[in-house]
């Protein structure tokens, strides 16, 4: 029973069935995600670029993410407030 | 075809489903982890720094749900990572290799490398696979769109912690 593969054999492009309209909308918007490449909006960028800025951004993410990590733990060790405190946490950020 | 843009995402809600859940986890860190200054040793702050930087990408991928495969693998990886651990290794290391090795036996890779658009991407496109959870069981446009939405997410996580912490650092 070919469920899967008659989608994907149906599109003669290079990806997995999908087309490459498709392919360059999904790279378009990831470009615009990533904010060294959102202002070169007129200028072409490889799918190569696209993918590897793409993987040094998601790098610098969980870097700060690790970093922002070390500080929270570092807070919860000295503060011994209670869950009142979370409570206004929550009210001023939502 | 997969969902059409509902923007599930809306920033409002999701930074608030995230910045919820990953508040209870960190008074569950702090009540399960009392600290005192006599008891603390270098080695229990770098167990409680681990915890708390789990605690927020689960957070989050508990946030965006099981509609996402990135937050499945997330919530999957959280789930039997220690299990897998013990199982495999015996020792305490990053899950990025076990992850490798679980997927290699797991799924065989059907990519033809004959493929012109994709040759000279395909060696980043493997990277990014690792970086994005559950990434190595994706196809390239998978891949491509759990990324766009992974990062939409982590760049809420990185807002919501800062704020978090410059808060608590008043």
């Amino acid at each position: 029973m070919s469920t899967r593969r008659a989608s994907r054999s149906s599109q003669p492009s290079s990806v997995a069935g999908m087309s490459d309209e498709q392919i360059s909308d999904l790279l378009s918007k990831l470009r615009q995600l990533i904010p060294q490449l959102r202002t070169n909006h007129t200028d072409k960028v490889s799918a190569s670029k696209l993918l590897q800025e793409t993987c040094n951004y998601i790098r610098s993410l969980h870097r700060e993410v690790d970093d922002l990590s070390d500080q929270l733990s570092q807070l919860l060790a000295s503060t011994d407030r209670d869950s009142d405190q979370a409570a206004i946490i929550r009210s001023l950020l939502l | 075809m997969k969902n059409p843009q509902r923007s599930p995402t809306n920033p409002g809600s999701l930074r608030s489903r995230f910045t919820q859940v990953f508040l209870q986890s960190l008074l569950r860190i702090r009540k399960h982890n009392p600290t005192s200054s006599s008891s603390s040793s270098h080695g229990e702050f770098l167990k409680r720094c681990r915890r708390v930087k789990v605690a927020a990408y689960v957070s989050m991928a508990r946030a965006v749900g099981t509609r996402r495969a990135w937050s499945r693998a997330t919530l999957w990886r959280a789930r039997n990572g220690e299990r897998q651990r013990n199982l495999l290794y015996g020792r305490c290391s990053k899950s990025n290799s076990r992850e490798r090795s679980l997927g290699k036996r797991k799924r065989k890779k059907k990519k033809k490398k004959k493929r012109d658009n994709e040759e000279h991407s395909f060696g980043h496109a493997k990277k990014l696979q690792k970086l994005v959870p559950g990434g190595e069981a994706m196809d390239f446009c998978c891949l491509l769109d759990e990324t766009a939405h992974y990062i939409k997410c982590l760049i809420t996580q990185v807002k919501v912690m800062r704020s978090i912490a410059d808060f608590y650092s008043l």
